[in-house]
């Protein structure tokens, strides 16, 4: 005999039900949860000398995505064009959005804007922001 | 026809269900968002997966089933720690059931800047006819 560790079902099926009412409010009463999260979604990772920077863009060309950095202030803007759908089309389901969307990430240290780069490959847009020279982090000696 | 149209939104961090099974990659599973819709001739299919690629996706039809599965990942430069995160790498799946016959030698996908968008086509029997009424 032996026994396996497992999550009880009751506590499965209490998630299931938590993310099911979850899901219920945020679509049928918005307002009820906070605003809309902002987009496109980001992830921000750094190391010592550089800010990167990676965010989900899908359907948008990379002519059609502007960036600005003054400062330690990053703006991603552009606009996400409506496919072009053959006429007497029906539609079944709707669920993918489109319009302008711009958004400023403020980050921990001001960069050096001339030597930002960015690629942009399956939806996923990255960017490296090198820190500016005096922003980077300095090793201090202890004096015995 | 259909002239609303939505705002931009971020991908549902939605999880698949599982079915009670349990998963063999520890990643979780996320389902993309999907546009559906038909002419006389197609079925058309689109789906977003930010950070699959045209390598990691799956697309299968079985009896009428069609299910699209796809693998999300970037490639961050080593080194580098995460400090502040509204997305994760994970896997995409969506079942979806068909109800017209599908042609299946003739289905076909295009992967382009995340999206992906399939092309069904209608097997004859199963395209609309239109039948005249003659005059009496």
């Amino acid at each position: 005999m032996y026994r396996t560790i497992q999550t009880p079902t009751i506590w499965r099926e209490m998630d299931r039900l938590q993310r099911d009412m979850n899901r219920l409010i945020t679509r049928y009463y918005p307002s009820r949860t906070q605003t809309a999260p902002d987009y496109p979604a980001i992830n921000i990772w750094a190391n010592r000398e550089t800010h990167f920077v990676s965010a989900e863009i899908p359907g948008v060309r990379a002519e059609d995505i502007d960036l600005n950095v003054e400062g330690n202030t990053l703006t991603i803007s552009g606009e996400r064009y409506k496919d072009e759908i053959p006429e007497n089309a029906n539609f079944h389901r709707q669920e993918r959005g489109f319009g302008k969307f711009s958004r400023s990430i403020t980050l921990p240290s001001a960069v050096e804007a001339d030597k930002v780069e960015a690629t942009f490959k399956n939806g996923l847009l990255n960017i490296t922001l090198p820190k500016l020279e005096a922003e980077k982090p300095k090793k201090i000696e202890i004096r015995s | 026809m259909t002239e609303t149209t939505k705002e931009l939104e971020v991908q549902e961090q939605s999880l698949a269900e599982s079915d009670g099974m349990e998963r063999t990659r520890s990643e979780v599973t996320f389902i993309p968002r999907s546009d559906i819709y038909e002419t006389e001739d197609n079925l058309y299919l689109t789906l977003d997966m930010p950070g699959a690629s045209e390598g990691k996706i799956d697309i299968t039809l079985e009896q009428n089933i069609l299910t699209i599965s796809g693998i999300s990942s970037n490639d961050v430069p080593e080194g580098y720690s995460l400090t502040y995160s509204e997305f994760q790498d994970g896997d995409y799946e969506r079942r979806f059931r068909l109800t017209d016959r599908i042609d299946r030698d003739n289905i076909e996908a295009r992967f382009q800047n995340g999206v992906l968008k399939i092309t069904l086509p209608k097997a004859e029997e199963a395209r609309t006819r239109k039948i005249s009424v003659k005059p009496a």
